[in-house]
């Protein structure tokens, strides 16, 4: 350590008390931006089945579901590359500009998509232009997050670097409940049908206001007081791309940093957050507005426990929380969607008749096809319920084919599943805050500060943006392969073994190579 | 520890490469599969498009790992 390091570090120690007020205000206007961000990118995740009817060719649902995830997917593929450029221009030319730029991007390319017109409108043109700024979005988050936890991180003092950097860990979750409660609140004010017609474009276009008043909050601060120091002295890196990647010392802690922590805190995080809601929805078919209740409760209740892992990671050391989390996940999965669809399965439950129904309408239209429409509700002992729509086209015109009969289920928990359901997924978002609430110290901690933002944003969005990004689309296509003729309804479980099996592999990464010094020297 | 964790370097080398073999057979098979029954082809053929080429740059990421590991870069990492 030189005799500068060691001044900046006593004077840290000494200035603490005072650095510890001014520092809650770098965090806060750190992580609105962030949150912001994180609003922008899941708004479109959240809203994928509306997005898909209006953007993607409708003849097949789930090719236009397919379809809808796969750009969810290019959002989440383009940020390692994100990562790359303005990591390469946050260790070039600092923190501050860098997350500037990024928050304009991603709050422009976010307003845009709410104004696309639909592929009924402009055809091809609609989902290529929505693909190109889902992209624009997947570049700004790739270059967000490691700077706002780069910043805030330089700003820590030692000893309480686990604790600070969990508020910026806090924004990713918060900002997908965030986003829920937008969808939620437009869609009840506007309701479902003016939502679907049209509603669903205000969450985007709110977006544009959410930004404006973060670019002000940002425009205020000051660089990162490390940076500023290396900058000072000559030490900012001429190369940040081959000082990462293209000198071993370095390069070997970025396949550290993503193969032994962030490949399976990317899984556990995806699993519990998203891959629950694509299982509670379209596995168990439960009502929208039900779904999106419960995940925002459930979020709500296990935000805090990032604070907690955060700051019990400075005393006891990141490798113990981030590998707990995993264990915990790899060994509970299985039980907690099993238990978990047999609150969703009616097969299950015993259906009382006087609260089912039967109705049958046929409506002909002009060129005389008709179409019979038939609801079945079934009310169940346990309070919960379920509505089945089938629509039966029956053309005029006997020589052409027959269009193939339109299902929808819709299942209504009762009053002790959805709580029980808010409970499982609960679980699921307390081991996300295991495994998240001290990677923004551990990654950090790991890499100097010349070289940092580059550096921890690939392995970063690697595991996040990749192998957690696409664990619903992964998922969800291999509960679609599991369907066979003899078992048609497909292994509604199959979907998890990916995250356990990456999981399974990091853990054992993380327990042989990961070191267990709880708090690192980021001064160089 | 460090014997164990230079050893396991080969399993890392090992699962790297059995993962992008089993990617490209596994594509293959389905695609194959898929032309065949004339159901879902460009599903199928996105899935792939889509996997072999994020994983495979990735895999050999992680045969590099191993690679470092066989040969004592991760021994003793806290110095």
């Amino acid at each position: 350590m030189t005799d500068s390091t060691t001044q900046v570090m006593a004077d840290a120690q000494e200035n603490q008390a005072p650095q510890t007020k001014g520092l809650m205000k770098v965090i806060m206007a750190s992580s609105v931006g962030t949150l912001i961000e994180w609003y922008d990118f899941y708004i479109y995740g959240a809203m994928a089945t509306t997005i898909a009817k209006q953007f993607f060719p409708q003849d097949n649902p789930t090719a236009a579901f397919l379809a809808a995830l796969a750009t969810f997917a290019a959002g989440f593929v383009v940020r390692p590359f994100g990562a790359l450029v303005f990591g390469r221009i946050g260790d070039l030319i600092g923190r501050k500009y860098t997350f500037l730029l990024t928050l304009l991007l991603m709050g422009g390319s976010t307003f845009a998509i709410g104004l696309v017109p639909g592929y009924a409108t402009i055809g091809m043109w609609a989902p290529v232009l929505i693909l190109a700024l889902r992209f624009v979005q997947g570049l700004a988050l790739g270059g967000e997050y490691g700077g706002a936890a780069t910043y805030v991180a330089e700003h820590s003092p030692s000893g309480r670097r686990g604790y600070f950097t969990s508020f910026i860990q806090t924004t990713a979750t918060l900002g997908f409940f965030l986003s829920l409660g937008v969808i939620l609140t437009t869609r009840q004010t506007l309701g479902v049908e003016a939502f679907n017609d049209w509603g669903w474009r205000i969450p985007f276009i709110v977006s544009i206001f959410l930004i404006a008043v973060s670019v002000y909050i940002r425009m205020r601060m000051a660089e990162s007081p490390l940076f500023a120091k290396i900058k000072k002295e000559g030490k900012v890196s001429n190369n940040p791309l081959k000082e990462s990647f293209a000198k071993k010392g370095n390069l070997k802690m970025v396949l550290l940093a993503l193969f032994a922590a962030v490949m399976g805190q990317g899984v556990v995080w995806y699993t519990g957050q998203f891959y629950a809601q694509t299982f509670i929805e379209r596995t168990l078919s439960v009502e929208f507005e039900q779904v999106r209740y419960l995940l925002c409760i459930a979020i709500l209740a296990a935000t805090p426990f990032f604070l907690v892992f955060g700051a019990w990671s400075d005393k006891i050391g990141r490798k113990t929380i981030m590998l707990g989390g995993m264990l915990l996940a790899i060994l509970t999965y299985r039980p907690i969607y099993k238990a978990m669809y047999s609150l969703g399965d009616p097969k299950a439950k015993t259906e009382v008749a006087e609260r089912s129904a039967l109705a049958s309408a046929v409506a002909v239209n002009a060129t005389g096809d008709s179409t019979i429409t038939t609801t079945t509700i079934k009310g169940f002992s346990d309070g919960s319920s379920m509505k089945t729509v089938k629509k039966e086209t029956i053309l005029a015109d006997k020589s052409k084919p027959a269009p193939k009969a339109e299902t929808t289920k819709t299942f209504w928990l009762s009053a002790s599943g959805f709580w029980m359901m808010v409970f499982f997924v609960f679980i699921q978002i307390v081991y996300v805050t295991m495994v998240y609430g001290p990677i923004a110290a551990f990654l950090v901690e790991l890499f100097p500060t010349r070289i940092r933002y580059t550096s921890m944003s690939l392995p970063y969005h690697i595991g996040n943006g990749i192998f957690g990004g696409l664990t619903p689309f992964i998922a969800t296509r291999l509960f679609d392969a599991s369907k066979t003729t003899e078992n048609p309804s497909g292994d509604p479980y199959v979907g998890l073994w990916y995250p356990i099996l990456i999981a399974s592999v990091c853990f054992i990464i993380g327990l042989l190579y990961l070191p267990s010094k709880r708090d690192e020297n980021v001064l160089d | 520890m460090d014997a164990l964790k230079r050893l396991s370097g080969f399993l890392w080398i090992a699962l790297g490469a059995i993962a992008i073999y089993l990617m490209a057979a596994q594509a293959a098979t389905e695609i194959a599969a898929a032309i065949k029954n004339n159901k879902a082809v460009l599903d199928t053929k996105m899935f792939w498009y889509i996997i072999i080429p994020i994983f495979t740059p990735i895999m050999l990421g992680l045969c590099l790992f191993g690679w470092y590991a066989w040969k004592g870069e991760y021994d003793r990492i806290e110095n």
